[in-house]
């Protein structure tokens, strides 16, 4: 049978083995129904395996990153305005944390590096498209001022310098602490990529409350008044954004609310609330502000823990690529075709 | 469409190149997995059994830069190629008479018409127009390449691991214990020297077509015409759309299911497509924050005087 068919060119009478046929659906799908216009509930996946690939940040490094930079960016500005307004110990206080944390952010970003001797690689380039290039850079410029500024205030010497150190801090601050926004917005990850709009206002909150926090914490009562209303008016900000940041993800923003991440943020808001509460009442208490400065520093790192969890969460389950994707592919799909 | 590498600084460079996978006649052999493992000299990531299906690879990785999905449904399937099926199709219009064909058991091909069918596909990177991953990394280590192809360099790369959440297809990722990143280089060592892409090399389907991809558009349009002409009506195109989310792939699929049949996502976007509104928004917030600062202090002096 084969002797006269096999030639070297294939299967004389064959077409190419890449044009044959897969077979066809034979019924179900016929005349019987008709195609389906709105798309089923249920999603189907690859045996469940998620879409996307998970980072592989380690999540205490990328979640405390995310908080030592809000705190360091916060406490950059609340040190520049307490020097301005003469309150040397809030300013001490604050530029010392400004620096340390600084210093702690950036060994957190070097020690989760694959390579992490090959992080000078990270200025070969600067590039807008990335939110890490950009933060090197930020980081770069932000951390040697706040160290200038810091050793200025302990030493009492080179004040100028300090003072001038002190101002780039509080410029690059504010970038520091919502550029971390950015950086994990500017990902596949659904949880954080669909809160792009809102992730900014949550971080740039959560840093003044950590920076407030911090501020009341570690400056005597006489001078903490500006770090009371930093910290209260981030508390506002940082809340209200997370609310209406998760209401207008819909089934993306159910991470927030779920397992790991659902335990921080209910963590975060209860440190929040004790906070906030210990702040208006005892704010004359020294003991009572240093309680709730810390209060207000675990609810902000809480928030940061909770997103770093909802964005794990949301990577690890195709559900949260699938649903959204198709809903938005046959929405615009079905909406050209009307029109 | 502009020309990918055009447009990243290379003066006349080649034809875009790229690969069209034509799952429709794959057989899952995964030649094309070992290929590319032996020529990239890719490491093992562990020999187990997923127990799931024939599937034991699981997914794109750092070690897999070729995945073989392998489906198993159940649904009517009609043999191919068979006069008489057609006919029996045309009456099979109620269930008694689908049930009493399947007991008939015309099996061909190995496959009883009890409604089993398998889907068999060999995913790779899809060397995106609009890479996310390229325009993620900070270091420059990942970039495009003269044939339009998305690369990383390893002695660049410093194993940041941005490029791995940004990628929408889930391709890119950190290999353990050396840290960098790594996928699929579309065999440019072997494109350089005018050569096949060792898993298109050793397709023995030619499931795997490589070559330039307007090329392979014009294949791909004329094979999804066949097909449809022959009655496979879900038969699709994924990824060959330079209008969709990621500016169409570099490698592209027909596919005979639902894209996340195959693990793969229905409509990707490259994430830097909203990084402008990103930095705005952030922006705002960060002159929102200066403000709460200065409004911090001026409450208290207010307060005072």
């Amino acid at each position: 049978m084969s002797s006269s068919e096999v030639t070297r060119q294939g299967l004389r009478g064959m077409r190419p083995g890449r044009e044959a046929g897969p077979g066809r659906p034979a019924r179900r799908r016929g005349r019987r129904g008709e195609q389906a216009m709105v798309p089923a509930a249920e999603f189907t996946s690859y045996y469940g395996k998620p879409v996307i690939n998970s980072p592989v940040w380690g999540s205490r490094a990328i979640a405390g990153y995310l908080f030592l930079g809000g705190l360091a960016g916060g406490s950059a500005l609340l040190g520049a305005g307490a020097q301005a307004t003469g309150r040397p110990a809030l300013a001490t206080a604050a530029k010392t944390g400004a620096f340390a944390a600084g210093c702690v952010s950036v060994a957190a970003l070097i020690h989760d590096l694959g390579r992490p001797a090959r992080f000078v690689n990270m200025l070969r380039v600067f590039k807008v498209t990335s939110p890490m290039s950009m933060g090197s850079w930020l980081l770069g410029g932000f951390v040697p001022a706040t160290a200038v500024a810091a050793a200025s205030a302990w030493t009492g010497k080179v004040p100028r310098l300090g003072t001038a150190a002190t101002a780039v801090s509080a410029l690059l601050g504010p970038a520091v602490a919502t550029y971390t926004a950015v950086l994990v917005s500017n990902t596949a990850v659904p949880a954080w990529h669909d809160g792009h709009r809102e992730l900014p206002f949550v971080f740039a909150g959560s840093a003044a409350m950590a920076a407030g926090g911090l501020g009341l914490l570690a400056a005597p009562a006489g001078q903490n008044a500006p770090a009371r209303n930093l910290a209260l008016l981030g508390a506002g900000a940082e809340a209200v954004a997370f609310e209406r940041m998760t209401k207008r993800m819909g089934m993306v923003g159910e991470p927030y609310s779920a397992d790991r991440a659902g335990t921080y943020h209910r963590a975060s808001q209860a440190l929040l609330a004790l906070g906030v509460a210990g702040t208006l009442l005892g704010r004359r208490h020294r003991v009572i502000a240093a309680l709730s400065g810390m209060a207000l520093l675990g609810s902000s790192a809480a928030t940061r823990w909770a997103v770093v969890h909802a964005g794990l969460a949301s990577a690890a389950d195709p559900k949260y690529a699938v649903v959204p994707q198709r809903q938005r592919r046959d929405g615009d799909g079905a909406a050209a075709e009307a029109g | 469409m502009a020309d990918q590498a055009a447009t990243g600084g290379y003066h006349d460079p080649p034809p875009r190149m790229g690969f069209f996978t034509d799952t429709s006649v794959c057989i899952g052999c995964k030649a094309c997995e070992v290929a590319c493992k032996e020529w990239n000299r890719v490491p093992d990531d562990g020999l187990v059994l997923t127990g799931m299906s024939y599937d034991n690879t699981i997914g794109l990785g750092a070690d897999t830069w070729r995945h073989v999905a392998f489906i198993e449904q159940r649904r009517p399937v009609a043999a191919p190629a068979r006069e008489d099926g057609e006919a029996q199709d045309g009456q099979a219009q109620d269930g008694q008479a689908q049930d009493g064909q399947a007991q008939d058991g015309q099996a061909q091909d190995g496959q009883a018409r009890d409604g089993l069918r398998w889907l068999m596909a060999s995913d790779v990177c899809k060397h995106c127009t609009h890479a996310a991953c390229l325009d993620v990394c900070p270091t420059g280590a990942l970039f495009r390449t003269e044939f339009g192809t998305v690369v990383v360099q390893e002695d660049i790369c410093n194993g940041c691991g941005y490029c791995i959440p940004a990628c929408p297809y889930g391709v890119i990722d950190q290999r353990k214990g050396d840290g960098r990143a790594w996928k699929c280089t579309l065999c440019y060592d072997r494109l350089g020297a005018g050569m096949t892409p060792a898993c298109a090399q050793a397709c023995p389907t030619e499931s795997i077509q490589f070559g330039p991809l307007d090329e392979l558009r014009e294949r791909a349009a004329a094979r999804l015409g066949q097909l449809h002409g022959e009655g496979v009506a879900e038969a699709r195109l994924y990824g060959e759309d330079p209008g969709d989310g990621v500016g169409g792939d570099g490698a592209f699929f027909l596919l005979l299911d639902e894209p996340e049949v195959y693990g793969l996502p229905p409509d990707p976007v490259v994430t830097t497509r909203d990084l402008p509104s990103m930095w705005r928004h952030a922006a705002v917030a960060a002159t929102g924050l200066m403000a709460a600062a200065a409004a911090a202090f001026a409450a208290e002096w207010l307060g005072r005087h």
